[in-house]
């Protein structure tokens, strides 16, 4: 799964009218709503002056800008990848506006400055800032569109010296740590995708946490996708020095909408010594109609450096919306002893496609990764796990285990395992198991004659399922993913 | 009271397939132990699998009252929140599923339909403990997943546990003794006895003779060819003992 396989080929972007077409009234999406806010959009289509536009906007430093000059150049001479098992109508970029802020973009100084429309929108999605934030010790960098809107906790965070904030904002603010970390894990020409959101990046969350110190708090940010025919391009950067600790959790969710949505995010994780990252996610964007029309396409890269000795990252998600995704959170295992995770529950339904999976890099010493992922497949949905575990020859002692869970609901869905191993170490301990299963009449009418119901009897066979994959997710998070499990399965059993 | 289960001239087939009961007549009252006995294949598991609306048959003739309702009219879920309870033959593993978490749910399920509070972790935990004391079981049972890696003795007790807590009206016993050694055997029919109640009917299906030596039934039933053939007190189960069901088919 060699990413830059389709670098040399010629840009081939014929302009097509895919991405406008679903125009479908699907009800069934329970966050489905569209927040009416003015926004000050970029006119649509992609070239030089767009991003020039965006860093403008953004008030943004010369470096940056040539930064993401010398990432769009790049992307013009790439083709989208072709190798994941994903049936995707061609994509128009120039059809997609590449900008849109709230127009009261001057920056919100307390929770009574945002704009009372977009904490609605909150409301609405069962995230009423201040509360939940302070219930939960939470703090909450909610981004809406491409402008973060409120941040909370920051003193506390502050006070220990951590750095939490907007990715706008870290530029500003902490230019020298930004310069020294992006595209350090994910280079600009690394993909397709990412050299996208490399040039055209909107907004994202900043995390830097000083040696030593272990953050008190999980952090979480939730992301929305809201004005129409704009994609949404999220830039995270998050970095642990050495010794630190920190958990970081990411919610999404978006409005129904009548046509394809572009999201090309880039998460990129730096962990020194002895530091540990656990990166959770549950991702519930709009699949799409039972049809599939209408659903959010999803092109992330994620990708983890563990640079010191004895660092640890964990990548733990629950993919449960859009209509395509295309994600496989990874770990670069450079540091002597570090140790890479990837725990996955993903579902398609109805017309879902997901192509995701993980790679695991081993390039020190005694490098050890795991890999348990949890594939659910219901209507006509198709789910692939594809996984690179690759040793390089200087990893002695290295390590891996992955396990790869099927499950079929139904009988017009797909479940398809992938894996890629290229061990280069003779002494490297590769092990590699996969199942697929049915979920059996017999256990559905054994939960039913006890008294529950299909749907009840159907939920609690899946988490039982992806159990190993939700002892991962921090408390709250696991709660909201059982429950968001079931509905992404509602109407999958009769 | 008057009848727990009327079961009147009820004919069921397998979906698509042949025949399997031809006519069942059965009266269980409220409080009553009934044995149903048989030959392979007379239609036992077929007639607990009906009752208790299990995906894959067809009812095509007769009808079933419980409590004065109509059975057959009642989803499978439905069923067992009214109170009819089914001990599987083969209990079912749900694996990453609590024990615990599973009867909890199942029990508010039941409790909701009754129009019940939902008991609380504390409330079920008692209930739980007080459960365990009368049927003299460890909690080993309780931390693991739904019947994984139980062994047939561990499943079966677990299948009597869980139908002490749901605490049913009507007790489906299918083949409980199958596969159990003499130990687990009586640990499963003291269980079974202690959970005798004058508001609760309990339907044993079984190929011996030997689990009504442990659980004394009031009424024992032959079924042969899809149809009770002879029916007595527990004398009767004896005598059969003795000659067999081959002269019954005779009789048939």
């Amino acid at each position: 799964m060699s990413d830059s396989a389709t670098a040399n080929r010629p840009a081939s972007n014929a302009p097509s009218a895919g991405l406008l077409e679903g125009i479908v009234q699907a009800e069934g999406y329970k966050y489905g709503f569209i927040t009416d806010v003015e926004t000050e959009d970029a006119p649509p289509g992609l070239n030089e002056d767009t991003v020039r536009f965006i860093s403008a906007k953004k008030g943004e430093p010369a470096w940056l800008l040539e930064w993401r000059l010398k990432a769009f150049r790049r992307w013009q001479t790439m083709a989208p990848p072709d190798w994941a098992k994903l049936d995707i109508a061609p994509i128009d970029y120039q059809a997609a506006s590449y900008y849109s802020a709230p127009k009261a973009a001057s920056g919100p100084k307390s929770l009574d400055e945002v704009d009372p429309e977009l904490l609605k929108t909150y409301e609405k999605l069962g995230i009423p800032l201040g509360e939940r934030a302070a219930l939960a010790g939470v703090a909450v960098d909610a981004v809406f569109d491409s402008v973060s809107v409120a941040t909370t906790f920051k003193d506390k965070l502050a006070d220990l010296g951590i750095i939490f904030c907007s990715f706008g904002e870290a530029v500003r603010e902490h230019p020298e740590l930004v310069r020294r970390y992006l595209g350090s894990v994910v280079p600009q020409g690394d993909n397709f995708f990412a050299a996208l959101n490399s040039a055209v990046f909107s907004d994202g969350s900043f995390v830097y946490v000083p040696a030593g110190v272990r953050c008190p708090m999980e952090l979480s940010t939730y992301f929305r996708i809201n004005a129409a025919k704009t994609g949404q391009f999220e830039r995270t950067l998050l970095v642990a020095d050495r010794g630190a600790y920190v958990s970081y959790l990411e919610g999404c969710t978006a409005p129904q909408r009548d046509e394809n949505q572009l999201h090309a995010a880039v998460v990129e994780l730096v962990a020194l010594e002895d530091a540990e990252i656990k990166y959770a996610t549950v991702q519930n964007w709009y699949p799409g109609d039972e049809n599939g029309k209408g659903g959010i396409y999803n092109f992330v890269t994620k990708r983890g450096a563990c640079r010191g000795a004895r660092s640890k990252i964990s990548w733990a998600q629950v993919e449960t919306g859009s209509a395509i995704t295309w994600k496989y959170p990874s770990c670069l295992l450079e540091g002597e002893g570090s140790t890479g995770a990837f725990y996955s529950v993903a579902i398609t339904n109805n017309r879902q496609q997901a192509d995701t999976g993980t790679k695991m890099i081993h390039i020190g010493r005694d490098t050890s990764s795991t890999v348990i992922s949890k594939g659910i497949s219901a209507g006509r949905g198709q789910n692939t796990y594809r996984g690179q575990v690759k040793v390089l020859s200087n990893a002695d002692g290295a390590r891996n285990y992955t396990q790869c869970d099927s499950l079929l609901i139904g009988k017009r869905c797909g479940a398809h395992t992938v894996p890629y191993i290229d061990v280069r170490h003779p002494g490297a301990k590769v092990e590699h198991e996969a199942t697929t299963s049915k979920i059996s009449e017999d256990q559905m009418f054994y939960c039913q004659q006890r008294g529950l119901t299909a749907e009840d009897a159907l939920s609690l066979i899946v988490n039982g399922f992806c159990k190993e994959v939700l002892n991962e997710l921090p408390m709250e998070f696991a709660v909201e993913a059982q429950k968001l499990l079931a509905v992404s399965l509602e109407g999958s059993v009769g | 009271m008057s009848k727990l289960l009327e079961i009147r001239g009820l004919r069921a087939r397998i979906a698509n397939g042949r025949e399997v009961l031809k006519g069942i007549d059965l009266d269980v009252a409220a409080g009553e132990v009934h044995a149903i006995m048989g030959p392979n294949g007379a239609g036992k598991s077929t007639l607990s699998s009906v009752l208790a609306g299990k995906p894959g048959y067809e009812v095509t003739g007769g009808t079933v009252r419980y409590l004065g309702q109509d059975l057959l009219a009642m989803p499978a879920d439905e069923r067992a929140r009214e109170g009819v309870f089914l001990a599987f033959q083969y209990p079912v593993e749900i694996p990453g599923v609590n024990n615990m978490y599973f009867l909890r749910a199942a029990l508010n399920a039941g409790r909701r339909q009754r129009g019940q509070a939902e008991l609380d972790a504390q409330q079920f935990l008692k209930a739980v403990r007080e459960r365990l004391k009368l049927l003299d079981i460890g909690d080993d049972l309780l931390r693991r997943a739904v019947n994984v890696g139980f062994s047939g003795g561990e499943k079966k007790r677990n299948e009597i546990f869980q139908m002490a807590m749901l605490e049913p009206n009507l007790a489906i016993l299918d083949e409980t003794d199958s596969g159990l050694d003499i130990d687990a055997l009586r640990a499963v029919s003291d269980g079974v006895n202690r959970l005798r109640d004058p508001a609760r009917a309990i339907v044993m299906i079984t190929h011996y003779q030997r689990l009504l030596d442990y659980i004394v039934p009031d009424r024992v039933h032959v079924l042969a060819d899809g149809r009770i053939v002879a029916s007595g007190d527990k004398t009767f189960a004896a005598e059969l003992e003795r000659t067999g069901y081959a002269y019954l088919g005779d009789a048939a």
